[in-house]
């Protein structure tokens, strides 16, 4: 069974579609990059998803069934700028917020939990921060809590949006290995990404979308400059001279 | 005075006041800690003037003065508002500001009229809605403090048990959706505990000041902690003892309104955080500034000597040198030098003969990493663009150990580029230093 599985999810703000009728499926154990412009609707794609965006039509199946019934095994990093870092919490406290979906109503986070968001904390390298308020911490650092956040729900399908936007090179890097690492374990991520050029690089499969979907498969198969010029369309002269060096070697 | 307090304390109705103002001092302050980070005070203070006319009509309507009636009203008209607020702000291009601004008025204007209507009206005279503008602690009777208490421990009650539940979703409401929180239905219950929080202290506090009562205590304890559950309990205290403050003063003096005692206490609270919270309080971040200038005079006397001692040896000449020379360098108050530099000698950085002055093998070691340092500083801002990813802060301070290996690297071949690397190793100037020997230069 496919973890996710869209079919005809079109959404619409004010009666402006910002998705038409996408549709697809994306086999297990990938990484899998979402590419397009500006406003092409990656976000609100994986908010479809999540339902935090109410679908105009469409159907939306994780592992076969309504996201609804299959929260637990879905983790989400949303993009950095939707919270205000100065709200009163350390890093280890947003961590186990990724947690909160485990142990249920009224009760408070137990001695396992925090051993998790620890686990998770160190996984990103951010262990000595944990009582560090968060307002405190670099971009990327604070981008490595979400992350953990999102390691401490222990999901099976991961969407992250934008998690490289203020990062430096060198956590990107380690991002991706992390990345790398829940796909090694049969986990499936798929990743709102901004910068073409490391596309090939990253990401197994790939989505080219432009309101409505372009092309998803395997990197090298849909990563053209066919595909990207109906992705990208008249913006393809800028394109050219970003892109066009990982073509030439096809 | 002290006599006078313990007099009004022993009367048992003072007591069942106070008993009341305690828990609605909690309860509005662990509320308006939610409402605070909601960014919703501006909301609280609509709540509590749009009340007034719902007061009124509740009054109008049962004839005669009933807490639960009141309530109920209060909540009504300050729910109707909310909702004529959210709409303008939905349906036009209007601000939340201006939104609040319009519908806080008309509503709290037409309670106004309703109460002179009131007052003109044969049982107006003891209706003792007045006490509703300014707050009445006194006012209120054992039924009216059973019912807020009641309303105040229940409000508390929920916010204990869905503590968890609130603080994700006032911190990170889509992630608390993604996870299948019902954000709708915090929204709407968080919105009803803060309209509650309001209600009940409206005959207390009053129409006017009942905002000041939710946000006042919940900014003071902002400054005194990073945690939330600690905030939400230190708002509390702080609501309690004001309410505690207000409401003795105001049944010691019997014309006295309750409302603005109180908050004159809180605000006297919040402006004791604002001036010694350590951390973020002025007298805290005042002795970090003057700790910063005193290091700051102290790096830049080093870098002079670093400075001149690096450009005298290409030239062969002195090592020493005079506190003008210095001054010259980098212009400085003679006092603020002489100062200086003597407590960079005491420091056994510096060493003085007659009256030149030069480093010791200590202080180059120490003014070499000052140097190097503010050097890959001014490195870094010229080639500001190529280290946007160190996301530094315009106010962020710079400590080049802080850096990864590779950036470091980069950063000392621009500064290469530019020669600005600093040339003395103070490694040689400690071996050589010490004996007056004229030291190397290193490249």
């Amino acid at each position: 069974m496919n973890p996710v599985d869209i079919s005809n999810v079109t959404v619409a703000y004010d009666r402006k579609p910002v998705l038409q009728e996408v549709t697809f499926n994306v086999p297990e154990g990938k990484l899998i990059g979402i590419v397009g412009p500006n406003g092409a609707g990656k976000s609100t794609l994986i908010k479809a998803i999540l339902g935090l965006v109410p679908t105009a039509s469409g159907t939306v199946r994780i592992y076969g069934k309504p996201y609804k019934a299959q929260r637990k095994l879905v983790g989400y990093v949303p993009q950095r700028g939707s919270v205000d870092w100065d709200f009163p919490t350390n890093a280890l406290d947003v961590v186990l917020m990724g947690r909160y979906g485990h142990i249920g109503w009224f009760k408070r986070p137990g001695k396992k939990d925090t051993k998790i968001a620890m686990q998770a904390l160190d996984k990103v390298g951010m262990k000595e921060y944990a009582d560090r308020q968060i307002s405190q911490l670099s971009g990327g650092q604070q981008q490595r809590v979400f992350l953990a956040r999102a390691l401490a729900q222990d999901a099976t399908v991961y969407f992250m949006d934008e998690p490289f936007v203020g990062v430096d090179a060198a956590t990107e890097k380690a991002i991706i290995a992390l990345l790398n690492e829940l796909k090694a374990q049969g986990k499936t991520v798929l990743v709102v990404h901004h910068d073409l050029q490391t596309v090939k690089e990253y990401f197994d499969w790939t989505l080219l979308l432009n309101k409505r979907q372009v092309a998803l498969g395997p990197t090298e198969e849909v990563f053209t400059i066919d595909n990207l010029q109906k992705t990208y369309g008249g913006r393809l002269a800028f394109l050219d001279q970003q892109v066009n060096q990982p073509f030439v070697q096809q | 005075m002290w006599n006078e307090i313990l007099l009004t304390l022993q009367d048992a109705n003072t007591q069942w006041v106070l008993f009341g103002s305690i828990l609605l001092g909690i309860a509005s302050g662990v509320l308006g800690s939610f409402a605070l980070l909601r960014k919703q005070s501006l909301i609280g203070d609509a709540m509590a003037h749009a009340a007034l006319p719902g007061i009124c009509i509740a009054f109008l309507l049962y004839g005669t003065k009933s807490i639960g009636w009141f309530l109920i009203g209060a909540a009504l008209s300050g729910l109707l508002a909310t909702y004529f607020i959210q709409s303008i702000i939905h349906h036009s291009r209007i601000k939340e500001d201006t939104a609040i601004g319009l519908v806080l008025s008309v509503f709290f204007g037409f309670g106004i009229v309703l109460l002179t209507k009131i007052a003109q009206s044969e049982n107006g005279n003891q209706s003792g809605l007045d006490d509703f503008i300014f707050g009445q602690a006194a006012s209120l009777v054992g039924n009216d403090v059973k019912v807020i208490s009641s309303v105040a421990i229940v409000l508390l009650i929920i916010t204990y048990l869905l503590f968890k539940e609130l603080k994700l979703f006032t911190f990170d409401r889509q992630f608390a959706k993604g996870i299948g929180l019902p954000t709708g239905l915090l929204n709407a219950l968080l919105m009803t505990l803060i309209v509650s929080a309001v209600v009940i202290g409206l005959q207390a506090v009053g129409v006017i000041l009942m905002a000041a009562m939710l946000i006042t205590p919940a900014i003071s304890a902002r400054y005194w902690t990073d945690r939330l559950d600690r905030m939400v309990i230190i708002a509390g205290g702080i609501g309690a003892l004001s309410g505690t403050l207000g409401t003795i003063l105001s049944s010691m003096a019997n014309s006295l309104p309750t409302g603005p005692v109180i908050v004159i206490a809180a605000t006297l609270m919040f402006l004791f955080s604002l001036v010694f919270a350590p951390k973020r309080g002025l007298v805290s971040k005042g002795v970090k500034l003057y700790k910063l200038r005193k290091e700051v005079a102290r790096e830049t006397v080093l870098q002079t000597l670093y400075d001149l001692t690096e450009s005298t040896t290409t030239s062969g000449g002195e090592i020493e040198f005079t506190p003008q020379a210095i001054a010259e360098r980098r212009p400085m108050s003679d006092r603020k030098l002489q100062a200086n530099l003597l407590s960079l000698e005491k420091e056994g950085l510096v060493v003085n003969s007659g009256d030149k002055w030069k480093l010791t093998s200590n202080g180059a070691v120490e003014s070499y990493e000052i140097t190097l340092n503010n050097r890959l500083f001014e490195t870094y801002l010229m080639y500001e663009m190529k280290f946007a990813h160190l996301q530094l802060a315009a106010n962020d301070s710079w400590n080049y150990k802080e850096l990864s290996a590779e950036t470091l690297n980069e950063l000392k071949g621009y500064m290469a580029v530019h020669d600005r690397t600093p040339k003395l190793d103070p490694e040689l100037f400690a071996t050589f230093g010490n004996h007056d020997e004229q030291k190397r230069e290193v490249n």
